[in-house]
């Protein structure tokens, strides 16, 4: 793990900047509940995800693979009783709703966090250029940042999405991956600005370090915790987006995803016919999911700005 | 036009005009980028699905001159651009020969009505929950609440939506579980119709503000808190003002301008909300509308409508950035 690496680097930033000499070991930033707590939990559920699909079978998210509209374990739903062949119920078309988690879920995160890691890189290379070289660069990027940040992203992929259906995992990250540049851009354009004239940053001038070595060795490590921050922000952004689109009826229909699954429960009335374990139980793991990444977004904030920590 | 400089204003309209001229293009540029046309595409598509089509050559040919689909690309592009900025969207696919732009003319009231009433009242409790929160002499115990609400504001609102709709329309049956209004009451300015387009009205909304109005009420707290320290609000209290006073007239009046950039700047994702809440509750807005153009593979309906989402937007986002110097009195003396 690199966490020392930044604990440290980030450390000493704040030891200089609080005026004082050591830092009691409870005070360590990295230890903050918010982020451990989410990262666990998040942890569990990717976890859980791949292991279960090693043990259940996969095959269960076909149609008609399994008996229509059971409930889960425990329940009964006209004349059905739940049992443990499909622990999470069954659609009304056959579909087993658990082996649909296991692969929707990994599926739908993994989407989402290839589609931030590219917005990231681009706004880190946007970002730090728009920041330290400033001038012409920083006019340019602006102007695009501003005119493309206020169009929704939803409405150009519901347009892209129906006229290209089937777009597969790097289609899709990548198209999600044109609206999540924007937001890192701005935020590191603005701590490289404060960062700038920094005594480090002015001593690697002055010995005559090229720009890329300044803005990439020597600046960016500072800024570690916050990028991660800003990774899981946009992993959280892309994830929302990409349910939006499915939950729509768009996105590509061969792989199963938690988004499609409740399309499909919307489409047939779910709802009204009080199968609660079609919709509720994707709607419950993706509301999990949400709040796990702004915990993590939230603790990682504490860690990159003292400012931020409880007293 | 206190604050309001020309500079400052052409500034904003010129990034206005070219997000849309982006937009535009980029939908130009889509449609056209897919192999094949994608007016033939989707007829025979539609062929395929349904059957024979009657005259399905002679609909394809008035599509391809409507658009101009045999020009030169140019040519093309400069036409769709005159036809969008005229809200000229030719007619639907599927509801031949119904025009996109009437479908949106019935569709738009209900969307800005419940978009616009969603916003004010996130803007408006959100701000004074928020002041009330951050406030020094609030009592303890209901300062903290907050920092558990925090965990809500993640949750997207068409999640939201699902379980509203599930617990207080299926279960409770206290609201209804389609439409915007009861179709038994005659339209109009009538109470029963008024009252029942709140009663219909009530659940979108709800999910909507339940999961985005956290943001408003966190963003203002902080602002509260910060400003609470600032050496007027000090020399505003050591003159004897009342305590409540102060909050109104010093802490929240310069509070409200960066909570009013960071609307403009969520706006966004709240319109994005509402298209999916919309389509969960079958609310008839533009966001029903693209749910169904979706599911009937509409593509003109889903293409205007989606240019008339991304046109708000932008439109919202210009009206709240020419608003914010007439009503920050820090930069009334900005022209130059």
């Amino acid at each position: 793990m690199k966490k020392t690496d930044f604990v440290e680097n980030t450390g000493v930033e704040v030891l200089a900047e609080d005026g004082c000499k050591k830092r009691p070991p409870k005070d360590n930033p990295w230890k903050n509940s918010r982020l451990i707590i989410g990262t666990i939990i998040l942890g569990i559920l990717i976890i859980i995800a791949f292991v279960g699909q090693l043990f259940w079978d996969k095959t269960l998210v076909n149609v008609g693979s399994s008996p229509l509209n059971l409930p889960p374990v425990g329940n009964e739903y006209r004349d059905q009783i739940g049992n443990w062949a499909h622990p999470l119920g069954t659609d009304n078309s056959g579909r087993d709703i658990l082996a649909l988690v296991l692969v929707g879920l990994p599926h739908s995160l993994g989407i989402g966090f290839v589609s931030a890691t590219i917005g990231l890189t681009i706004g880190i290379i946007f970002g730090f250029s728009a920041g330290y070289l400033g001038g012409r660069v920083d006019d340019v990027i602006r102007l695009l940042s501003d005119t493309t940040m206020n169009i929704p992203a939803l409405l150009i992929l519901i347009i892209i999405q129906s006229l290209i259906p089937n777009a597969g995992f790097f289609a899709m990250a990548l198209l999600l991956a044109v609206f999540a540049w924007q937001s890192p851009t701005r935020v590191l354009r603005a701590q490289v600005l404060s960062m700038k004239h920094a005594d480090y940053v002015k001593l690697a001038q002055l010995s005559g370090s090229p720009d890329q070595e300044i803005m990439f060795k020597e600046m960016m490590p500072n800024l570690m915790p916050f990028l991660i921050s800003q990774l899981t922000a946009g992993t959280s952004y892309s994830v929302l987006i990409l349910v939006g689109v499915e939950v729509l009826g768009l996105g590509s229909q061969k792989i199963p995803s938690l988004g499609i699954t409740l399309n499909n429960a919307i489409n047939a009335s779910a709802i009204l016919r009080g199968m609660w374990w079609w919709w509720g139980i994707p709607t419950i793991i993706l509301i999990v999911v949400f709040m796990c990444l702004l915990l993590i977004t939230v603790g990682l904030d504490e860690v990159s700005n003292p400012r931020l920590r409880d007293h | 036009m206190n604050g309001l400089t020309w500079k400052y204003a052409l500034h904003r309209i010129g990034i206005y005009l070219l997000t849309i001229l982006i937009s535009i293009t980029l939908i130009f540029v889509i449609s056209r980028a897919v192999p094949g046309d994608p007016i033939e595409n989707m007829w025979r598509q539609l062929e395929m699905q349904k059957g024979q089509i009657e005259g399905v050559d002679l609909i394809i040919d008035h599509y391809k001159e409507l658009f101009g689909l045999n020009e030169p690309i140019g040519i093309q592009y400069l036409k769709y651009l005159w036809n969008t900025v005229r809200f000229e969207f030719g007619v639907s696919f599927v509801h031949y020969p119904t025009s996109v732009s009437s479908m949106i003319g019935h569709a738009l009231p209900w969307t800005l009505g419940l978009g616009l009433i969603t916003t004010l009242i996130i803007f408006i409790f959100g701000n004074g929950i928020g002041a009330v929160f951050g406030w020094e002499r609030t009592p303890k115990f209901i300062k903290t609440i907050i920092p558990s609400s925090l965990i809500f504001t993640s949750i997207p609102s068409v999640l939201a939506a699902l379980f509203l709709l599930s617990i207080f329309s299926k279960n409770l049956g206290w609201f209804p579980l389609a439409g915007a209004y009861n179709s038994n009451v005659t339209q109009g300015w009538n109470w029963p119709y008024i009252a029942s387009v709140i009663k219909y009205g009530f659940l979108p909304v709800l999910s909507i503000l339940l999961v985005n109005i956290g943001w408003t009420i966190l963003g203002m707290r902080a602002m509260v808190v910060t400003i609470g320290g600032a050496d007027y609000v000090r020399l505003a209290q050591a003159k004897g003002l009342k305590p409540f006073y102060i909050l109104k007239k010093y802490t929240v009046r310069n509070a409200l301008l960066p909570q009013l950039t960071s609307l403009a700047l969520s706006l966004g994702g709240l319109i994005s909300g509402q298209v999916l809440v919309e389509s969960i509750f079958s609310y008839p807005g533009m966001g029903m509308l693209i749910f169904r153009a979706i599911r009937e593979q509409d593509f003109n309906v889903i293409q205007a409508t989606s240019y008339m989402f991304i046109l708000i937007t932008a439109t919202s986002v210009l009206l709240i950035d020419l608003l914010y110097p007439l009503i920050d009195p820090r930069i009334t003396h900005g022209e130059d």
